[in-house]
């Protein structure tokens, strides 16, 4: 089963990730990780929260526009190699990574265009592919 | 049997007739004006008019326009032609750019505008019993007034609630079952915005019918407002140097804006000429007033491009028609040297569904270039988990706007409620040449 990502559009001026992180906060939702990734203008901000559902609510509340999507969560060692051999997991079946991050508790968080696939290759080669 | 028409017989009088009655009361003006406004016997007798003699209409093209200029340097009542004990009110602009113009009634004057509209209002099939609710702003600007006294000479129900207070619009529109609402399209747009935030279905309401005006907008717009607020969206026009609202009007037809021309002579000019443009063409509009009293107009510039057609509407109505004005001369931008008018972006904006009906336009010099760039809100719609996608989305904008309008001009993503919404008319344009600021 694959992980709730919420992405949230953020104008390049101070302060706007400081707003997401205290509605966060306000709300008792934990944050999880996080990456970003920025244009001339504005940002896009992908989080993984406790609890994405309530996350997106009150974030569109406070006026962000929000997406939800689906993506890979793998647990990992904190152990040179970990990430390689997910990746040649991936690489040998010519599953291409559109983007990648980690998460609290060395978790990498990744997507992929066919998840449902990536995710039982992962998952029969015994990845701790996380829920 | 119903009515169809509010007055069957000087709606659907033919041409000829109509061109009778114009010249006699045209006749009638001219001669009021020269024995009451120094400043019209000089301008006649200077192009050689005598107004005892007018017979022909064409004459007219020898009398020289009459601009807002000509309105400021009389501040503030040296072209009223009627003494101040017959003026029952009086209008006047903001005047943020000098003098402002100011315009005076007498009794007939304003029985003349609520007569305008009811006809207009009727035309929309409004009737006594219809509840209107009135949201353009009340006091000096003729919106909310002209409005006003047009809803009570139909018949039907008056809420003079004026503009702003959003929330407070939307529970009267329920609570009192509002069939009909007047304001600006944007601030239309916004009713629907908030109206959607705190759960309004308003499909549900009675409001049937809006009609919008004091803003150049597009089709488009009409579209975005007829479908959010589930109702005939229509066009009204008017200046107050003219009147004020209820000078043209769409019918059912929505196929251009019905002028009273009992009330108006309309021109189209060639805006570089100043000649009369050919019949059919776009050109600047210009307005004489014959049935005023209080402040009669004699060629007024009013700085809108529009085209008139004379063909017979098919409603039945005979008056000419104007079509939904292009912009005002004032609005157009020169960017680079080329003429751009911000309905024309707007017109590229909302052909584009994901898009939200609220944009800004922000002008700019860069190494003694001038530069414009627009600002769209990041909907749902538009947003994904994808920078490429997004990066995409702006770019097929900017193609799409140089394609139609030849300049480069660079679109900024924003985020939702960055770009002010509006109560009266909206600001649409940010030059910051000139010092203003987003």
């Amino acid at each position: 089963m694959p992980i709730k990502q919420l992405t949230v559009f953020l104008e390049n001026k101070t302060g706007r990730l400081a707003e997401v992180a205290r509605i966060l906060k306000r709300e008792s939702i934990n944050l999880q990780g996080f990456s970003t990734t920025e244009a001339r203008d504005y940002g896009i901000l992908r989080i993984v929260v406790s609890d994405a559902e309530k996350a997106r609510e009150v974030l569109k509340k406070s006026g962000f526009t929000t997406h939800m999507a689906d993506v890979i969560c793998v647990g990992v060692e904190d152990k040179p190699g970990e990430l390689l051999q997910v990746l040649d997991t991936l690489t040998e079946q010519k599953i291409n990574v559109d983007y990648i991050y980690v998460i609290a508790g060395t978790r990498v968080v990744l997507s992929v265009f066919d998840i449902e696939n990536a995710e039982r290759i992962l998952f029969e080669k015994g990845f701790n592919v996380c829920q | 049997m119903t009515l169809k028409f509010w007055n069957e017989k000087i709606e659907l009088i033919k041409r000829e007739e109509l061109e009778l009655i114009q010249i006699d009361k045209l006749k009638k003006t001219l001669i009021n004006v020269y024995e009451n406004v120094p400043f019209y016997k000089k301008r006649l007798d200077d192009c050689g008019v005598n107004p005892y003699k007018f017979s022909n209409p064409d004459e007219m093209e020898n009398i020289p326009f009459t601009t807002k200029d000509d309105l400021r340097l009389n501040y503030p009542f040296k072209l009223f032609a009627s003494p101040l004990d017959k003026i029952i009110r009086i209008h006047s602009s903001s005047g943020t750019t000098g003098n402002p113009t100011v315009v005076g009634y007498t009794k007939s004057d304003i029985r003349m505008w609520g007569d305008s509209i009811a006809r207009q209002l009727f035309s929309l099939g409004l009737r006594s019993g219809d509840t209107v609710q009135n949201s353009y702003g009340y006091g000096l600007f003729t919106g909310g007034l002209g409005l006003h006294y047009g809803i009570e000479v139909l018949g039907a129900i008056t809420i003079p609630v004026s503009g702003g207070n959003t929330e407070r619009q939307i529970k009267i529109m329920r609570d009192f079952n509002t069939t009909a609402v007047c304001c600006t399209p944007s601030y239309a747009l916004h009713i629907a915005e908030v109206g959607k935030e705190i759960g309004v279905d308003f499909g549900k309401l009675p409001l049937k019918v809006g009609v919008f005006g004091a803003e150049p907008w597009t089709d488009h717009i009409r579209k975005e407002i007829e479908d959010r607020l589930k109702i005939n969206a229509y066009d009204i026009y008017g200046l107050s140097e003219v009147m004020g609202p209820g000078v043209a009007c769409e019918c059912s037809c929505k196929n251009g804006l019905h002028i009273a021309e009992d009330y108006f002579i309309p021109e189209i000019i060639d805006p570089k000429t100043h000649k009369r443009a050919s019949k059919g063409k776009i050109g600047e509009l210009v307005f004489t007033t014959i049935n005023k009293e209080g402040m009669p107009v004699i060629r007024y510039k009013t700085n809108d491009l529009t085209s008139i057609s004379y063909e017979v509407c098919s409603c039945g109505r005979t008056h000419a028609r104007m079509a939904k004005p292009v912009g005002r001369l004032d609005d157009m931008l020169i960017i680079r040297g080329v003429n751009v008018f911000p309905s024309q972006i707007e017109e590229v904006l909302m052909e584009i569904k994901e898009i939200e009906p609220h944009y800004l336009i922000i002008i700019d010099k860069r190494k003694y270039l001038d530069c414009m760039e627009v600002w769209i809100e990041v909907s749902e719609d538009i947003f994904s988990e994808k920078m490429n996608a997004l990066e995409a989305f702006e770019s097929s904008i900017e193609h799409k706007l140089y394609s139609a309008i030849g300049i480069n001009i660079s679109v900024k993503l924003k985020e939702p409620k960055t770009i002010k919404r509006s109560e009266g008319k909206a600001k649409r344009v940010v030059d910051m040449r000139k010092g203003e600021k987003p």
